[in-house]
């Protein structure tokens, strides 16, 4: 007996809707097994991180306003991975979208529907902004864009300490580096009263299917994908890659800037140093294991969360190292980048006695 | 290790079923729970090692009438509303958020279950059922600044600092003064490290100290790493939170000891007792939350005895460091002659004194 790899004729769609799963459930075995090799009960652990927080209702408001940020900014993200543009400062473009939308929520003061509308463009144009720099280096100097949007994320994280600790500071705030909070009317609605879950999660709800539909019908989707998968076979077509770049760039720099907006709008109503949680991080892989599908990123989006929301659980209550939710993140990852060998080859099982092939 | 079976995933299922029934049956139970939110892990051997230190005391002295649960590296963000939350939701019906950073999250946790009483660390943010306690770090700082002072051979002294908020300002301002009473040219080398525990960083900052000229090093962050680099250079340095001679037996000449037990214990009792109200607390020497360990050997006698009259001075009274005349860094008169700073004013503070340099 032996394994041969034999190459589809065309990838196969049932393995790339079944190995994400099998992605999930490796990552919940393997998790079993090593946290009884270290002394934690890996059963209890395994289920407080990956389901309670999907069967204790109190914890679904927790999964859903964190899940939010991460798939706004993994749909902004998938754009421009399909086309092969890496951007990898969304945390940068998340920073400076909140704060823009704190610029326009502290200087106005006033609450209302146009001024939460205000803030929300505001966040993605401040989001978009940061993403045109990396876009335009790439073009102008052919600076590759991972490392310029990764490090432009350093630089917002710099904007963010200067303004919180200069000139936003709050001047109630003791002279803690935190900006005032929003007034009372300027904060997103809550959509269930009782909870934290806010209209913000009602966009990141609604968006996928948007992308979808954007995706899958316009001449814009089409070569979004083409250019990713044929570059040479885009430029033939009349397709131009400067558009492609600046369009993925800006894309995924407006929906981390929008979801910025929406995290510090909808439930933090002030920014302090805290701020910056790695969502823009985290998204990435969001992305990949939302198999750079809209719908894929609101599943893996809420998986992710899930994940998030039960490693803090399981914290309090088998005590896990504080690392476990972010290891079995990555493993998840590893299991979907790994697997998508599945999906264009296929496994077969020879027999070795079978008669060797001429030439072998 | 464990052998998965079907039936293993059957009653895992049933087990996260009931969780969310967790919180009736504690309540049951007739015994008060008590829940802490910890910044760091408890195994920091500084900041987050000494509230632990508090809990344990609290089971130690209430034994059979309490139960305590806690939770480790909570972040600073919106995650934090949800451990809070967590732990309400387990039956905690007294609750510690120890940084600063659980702050609005605490407050607004607070407002949904009004019969939980909340104890918010270093924070100022108060409501009927959410406390604030703190305790005057910079008292203790005065003691390791005299240390410095009298023992640095460059006159140059490092400070590792985390954020620029009052806390930190304080010990800064408390050290740097304390040091230039004994050596009038003593300058403080300042570094913020924009973080409370990450000792890669720790370990690097320190080093540009040392690079600075700086021969004794204290720090304003929760691990034991800059220790550690002293210790290896043949330096000197202090411990923050708790002794942390072990990892440094040569390097540690003294550390500031949190106490946070009999604060701790009192609250409970309180609870217990239904005699819990709403306070602001902000102890130090006086009322045993500030101890020195014991110092090195290689504190000579007439610096120990230094070090012996400002405890002794704060215990009794007749000493505060923050009294004039004080000039901030540009040299202008902050405190005139004989004035002593207000506790109000000190809980604001966010200049400098002279001869602090900020690295940054």
């Amino acid at each position: 007996m032996r394994l041969k790899l034999e190459k589809r004729r065309e990838p196969s769609m049932a393995m790339v809707v079944v190995t994400p799963i099998l992605a999930v459930v490796l990552t919940m075995l393997i998790g079993i097994v090593v946290f009884d090799a270290i002394g934690i009960d890996g059963q209890r652990a395994v289920v407080d991180i990956f389901l309670t927080p999907l069967l204790a209702s109190y914890k679904w408001q927790d999964v859903a306003v964190k899940a939010a940020p991460l798939v706004l900014i993994a749909l902004g993200l998938s754009v421009g991975n399909r086309a092969q543009i890496w951007n990898i400062g969304a945390e940068g473009q998340y920073i400076i979208g909140a704060l823009c939308a704190a610029g326009v929520g502290l200087s106005v003061g006033s609450g209302g529907f146009l001024i939460m509308l205000a803030m929300v463009i505001a966040g993605v144009v401040g989001g978009t902004a940061w993403a045109a720099v990396p876009a335009w280096l790439r073009l102008r100097f052919n600076v590759n864009e991972i490392l310029s949007s990764l490090m432009l994320t350093y630089v917002a994280l710099q904007v963010l300490g200067y303004l919180v600790g200069g000139p936003w500071k709050d001047p109630n705030g003791r002279n803690f580096p935190a900006t005032a909070p929003l007034a009372p009317d300027q904060g997103l609605p809550i959509l269930v009263p009782g909870t934290t879950i806010h209209l913000g999660v009602l966009v990141a709800l609604i968006l996928p299917f948007v992308f979808w539909a954007i995706m899958a019908r316009s001449v814009f989707g089409y070569q979004i994908r083409v250019v990713g998968a044929a570059p040479h076979a885009a430029r033939h077509g009349g397709f131009d890659s400067r558009n492609t770049v600046w369009a993925s760039m800006l894309i995924g720099g407006g929906m981390a800037g929008l979801a910025g907006a929406l995290e510090f709008s909808g439930i933090l109503h002030k920014i302090d140093l805290g701020f910056p949680s790695g969502y823009g991080f985290t998204a990435i892989i969001v992305s990949f294991l939302g198999r750079l599908h809209p719908i894929g990123c609101l599943i893996a989006g809420i998986v992710l969360a899930v994940t998030f929301v039960g490693g803090q659980l399981a914290k309090t209550t088998v005590h896990i190292p504080d690392s476990t939710a972010g290891i079995f993140q990555a493993m998840m990852l590893f299991f979907i980048l790994a697997s998508d060998i599945f999906v264009r080859y296929r496994v077969r099982f020879t027999s070795s006695r079978a008669k060797p092939v001429a030439g072998e | 290790m464990a052998r998965l079976t079907r039936r293993d995933f059957v009653r895992a299922g049933a087990a996260a079923a009931t969780l969310p029934m967790l919180g009736t049956a504690a309540r049951a139970e007739g015994k008060l729970k008590i829940g802490f939110i910890f910044l760091g892990p408890i195994g920091d051997y500084g900041w987050t090692w000494a509230h632990n230190k508090g809990r344990e005391a609290i089971d130690a002295a209430l034994g059979d009438k309490v139960e305590t649960i806690y939770t480790e590296n909570v972040p600073e963000d919106a995650s934090a509303e949800g451990a809070i939350r967590d732990l309400c939701n387990a039956g905690c019906k007294l609750i510690f958020t120890t940084s600063y950073g659980y702050m609005d999250q605490t407050l607004k946790v607070a407002g949904e279950f009004p019969d939980v009483k909340f104890e918010h660390c270093t924070g100022f943010k108060r409501a009927d059922n959410v406390s604030t306690y703190n305790s005057k770090f910079h008292e203790g700082r005065a003691v390791l600044g005299t240390i410095a002072g009298m023992m640095s051979k460059s006159g140059t002294l490092g400070y590792l600092g985390s954020f620029k908020v009052p806390e930190v300002v304080l010990g800064v301002n408390s050290f740097a003064l304390s040091a230039q009473r004994k050596n009038p040219a003593a300058t403080v080398k300042l570094v913020m490290i924009d973080s409370w525990f990450d000792p890669p960083k720790e370990a690097a900052a320190t080093d540009t100290l040392i690079n600075l000229g700086c021969d004794i090093v204290t720090t304003h962050t929760d691990s034991p790493a800059a220790l550690q680099i002293l210790e290896q250079k043949g330096l000197y340095g202090f411990g923050q939170g708790a002794d942390m001679s072990a990892f440094a037996p040569n390097a540690h000449l003294t550390a500031i000891e949190d106490i946070w037990g009999p604060y701790y214990i009192s609250r409970a009792q309180a609870v217990l007792d239904g005699t819990w109200v709403s306070a602001d607390t902000w102890d130090g020497f006086k009322e045993g939350t500030v101890v020195i360990a014991p110092y090195n050997a290689a504190v000579p006698a007439d610096v120990a005895a230094e070090a012996d009259k400002i405890q002794a001075g704060y215990k009794d009274g007749s000493f505060n460091i923050f009294t004039g005349p004080i000039l901030d860094q540009d040299g202008n008169e902050k405190v005139k002659a004989g004035e002593v700073m207000a506790d109000a004013d000190l809980a604001v503070i966010d200049w400098f004194v002279k001869g602090v340099e900020s690295a940054s």
